[in-house]
């Protein structure tokens, strides 16, 4: 290929990329823009007047609600690993009975609606007293992330060397201890995988949140932007700020993990 | 035991690079411990998928076979009414419209999401300057929390206000109400989903195009087939069981999407966006009154359809593992 023909391409490629995150810039743009000018028409391309004070709404009403989802999304992380690793562990490398089935049965469980979910943990957290609390929450997000943590880990531990285990146990080592001390540090990649996917899934949820925390005192983001659309559509550029703070997260990890993002989307192929 | 692909993962994803060694070809010695400790291992999950799984599952097929008012909710008294709901939801008039949104809303949106995800990906194939990065940016739309990308959309296609409507004026076109008009409500929320679905396809066909070697396109170069040609005799057909798996898990989660949807037009106006998740999620949660047994029979509708589609995907993949 020649080199001029790759910069074609090169120019080709930033065209189809700006395409495609012109909604994200338009988000930026939009959170900066001055009440009064949310009205122009034609809107302003970029910020002429910028202002911060949509991020000012922010700090004022939405701190709390981003803390409470930093509560839920480390809560499911920690959660679908400590449930996730062992059972692939058993699939993967200790031969589970029914391990097959087992595997079945989570690809089968990625399939259920969310509404579905929604309904049946609403029924049992009226009696149960756990609606509108944060640990309710956690427990139902974390069962987007549970199934595709233990597929992965599966996967991943499956490619361990055998020989390692084959050593551990000549060392004298038990199954937990091997678990421990070898399997776990070296599936260290595939735990960030997990715990990301995990993390971001927890993060975004606003349907489990929309029917089991309604009416908490501690929302999480996606409630309060919900709320912001619901009552305030004038305040667009709040609104927007918000949601650029609610994709910090995101963007963040696809800075500092874009490989493990893309590992997670073909290892799994699961989209929620 | 997940897809294919994972035996083969994209570039700079050496983390993952796992060979899936077939069970039932090797099954070595018991290495640690008895049946027992591994049953041990795995019986958190097997716990937590009764409790959280089963559990809300038949909580909700319960539901969908009683009448159960606010009061009968709190009281647990409801009374059985047997398929009375499933008969109510299959005769109501909405049932046909909402069948038809779905069907649409799912059936364009992945027809959209695919193509351009392929696209893209045989455009990204051949490598040029930053072409990593940019594929990389491609992702962003898909990590954002989807409320933040509905309310953007929401915004963008705002009647009075919207850039998009903007746009169409300053070429002389005419202002469309796209979330307030039945014509256009479905049409911007399908729009909305394409969007979000093209870094799954591209991600996922980028991946598969690495597994087609080089070597055929040079022997077709060298027999002087066109890129065009090389795409349709070579690239598309070798693809296809990639294909498959992409479009049959879009379909699966596509038939879900709450959302966007929700979020955008709340299924309206006029029911013109209404989709069976949407139908169910608004009985449920959408209004002060909860309607959760006629939600549960559209939802637990929904789960057969899913499953239905579920099963072939099982089968590709298998028939895939086999090969």
């Amino acid at each position: 290929m020649t080199a001029r023909r790759s910069w074609w391409k090169l120019a080709l490629g930033v065209i189809f990329t700006a395409l495609m995150l012109f909604p994200v810039y338009w988000m930026v743009n939009v959170s900066l823009t001055r009440t009064q000018d949310l009205r122009l028409s034609p809107p302003h391309i970029f910020p002429v007047n910028p202002t911060l004070e949509g991020f000012e709404a922010v700090i004022r009403q939405q701190l709390p609600n981003l803390g409470t989802s930093l509560l839920i999304g480390l809560g499911c992380v920690v959660l679908t690993v400590v449930i996730a690793a062992p059972a692939a562990y058993a699939i993967a490398l200790l031969n589970l009975r029914g391990g097959r089935t087992l595997n079945f049965i989570l690809l089968v469980a990625q399939m259920i609606p969310g509404v579905v979910m929604a309904m049946g943990f609403y029924a049992i957290y009226v009696r149960a007293g756990l609606l509108n609390s944060v640990w309710g929450l956690i427990l139902a997000d974390s069962t987007i992330a549970v199934p595709f943590g233990v597929l992965l880990f599966t996967a991943f531990m499956s490619g361990l060397p055998r020989e390692l285990l084959q050593a551990a146990k000549v060392d004298g080592a038990n199954a937990w201890r091997t678990f421990v001390s070898i399997v776990l540090p070296m599936s260290r990649n595939s735990v960030l995988t997990v715990s990301l996917f995990a993390f971001l899934w927890a993060w975004s949820d606003f349907i489990f949140a929309s029917t089991l925390a309604r009416n908490s005192e501690l929302r999480p983001v996606t409630l309060g932007i919900y709320a912001y659309i619901g009552n305030n559509t004038t305040q667009w550029n709040a609104i927007m700020a918000t949601a650029v703070v609610a994709s910090i997260p995101a963007a963040i990890l696809l800075v500092v993990a874009q490989r493990y993002v893309a590992a997670g989307v073909t290892a799994g192929a699961v989209k929620d | 035991m997940t897809t294919s692909l994972t035996r083969r993962p994209a570039p700079g994803t050496d983390t993952v690079s796992v060979t899936v060694p077939d069970p039932r070809k090797r099954r070595p010695s018991r290495l640690l411990g008895s049946r027992w400790v591994a049953f041990g291992f795995a019986a958190p999950l097997i716990a937590y998928l009764l409790v959280f799984y089963a559990f809300p599952l038949i909580r909700s097929v319960d539901l969908s076979i009683h009448d159960y008012t606010i009061r009968a909710f709190v009281q647990g008294n409801a009374e059985f009414v047997g398929f009375d709901n499933y008969a109510a939801i299959l005769s109501s008039p909405l049932f046909g419209q909402a069948l038809v949104n779905t069907t649409l809303f799912v059936v364009v949106s992945l027809l959209f999401q695919y193509a351009i995800g392929l696209a893209l990906a045989v455009f990204f194939r051949s490598n040029f300057p930053l072409s990593g990065l940019l594929r990389g940016l491609f992702l962003v739309p898909w990590l954002l929390p989807l409320i933040v990308s509905a309310s953007v959309w929401s915004w963008m296609l705002n009647s009075d206000s919207g850039i998009v409507n903007s746009v169409i004026v300053a070429f002389g076109g005419e202002q469309i109400n796209w979330l307030t008009s039945p014509e256009t409500a479905l049409t911007s929320v399908i729009i909305a989903n394409i969007w979000l679905g093209i870094p799954f396809n591209l991600v996922i066909l980028y991946a598969g195009l690495q597994n087609i070697s080089l070597d055929v396109y040079e022997a077709a170069s060298l027999d002087g087939a066109g890129a065009w040609r090389q795409f349709w005799s070579i690239t598309f057909p070798l693809l296809k069981p990639v294909s498959a798996i992409t479009l049959l898990l879009g379909l699966v989660y596509t038939l879900k999407v709450v959302d966007i949807i929700w979020i955008m037009t709340a299924g309206g106006p006029a029911n013109s966006s209404t989709t069976l998740a949407i139908w169910s999620y608004r009985e449920a949660f959408g209004t002060g009154q909860p309607d959760l047994s006629p939600a549960a029979a559209v939802g637990n509708l929904l789960i057969v359809i899913a499953l239905i589609f579920g099963f072939f995907y099982l089968r590709i993949q298998r028939r895939e593992a086999n090969s």
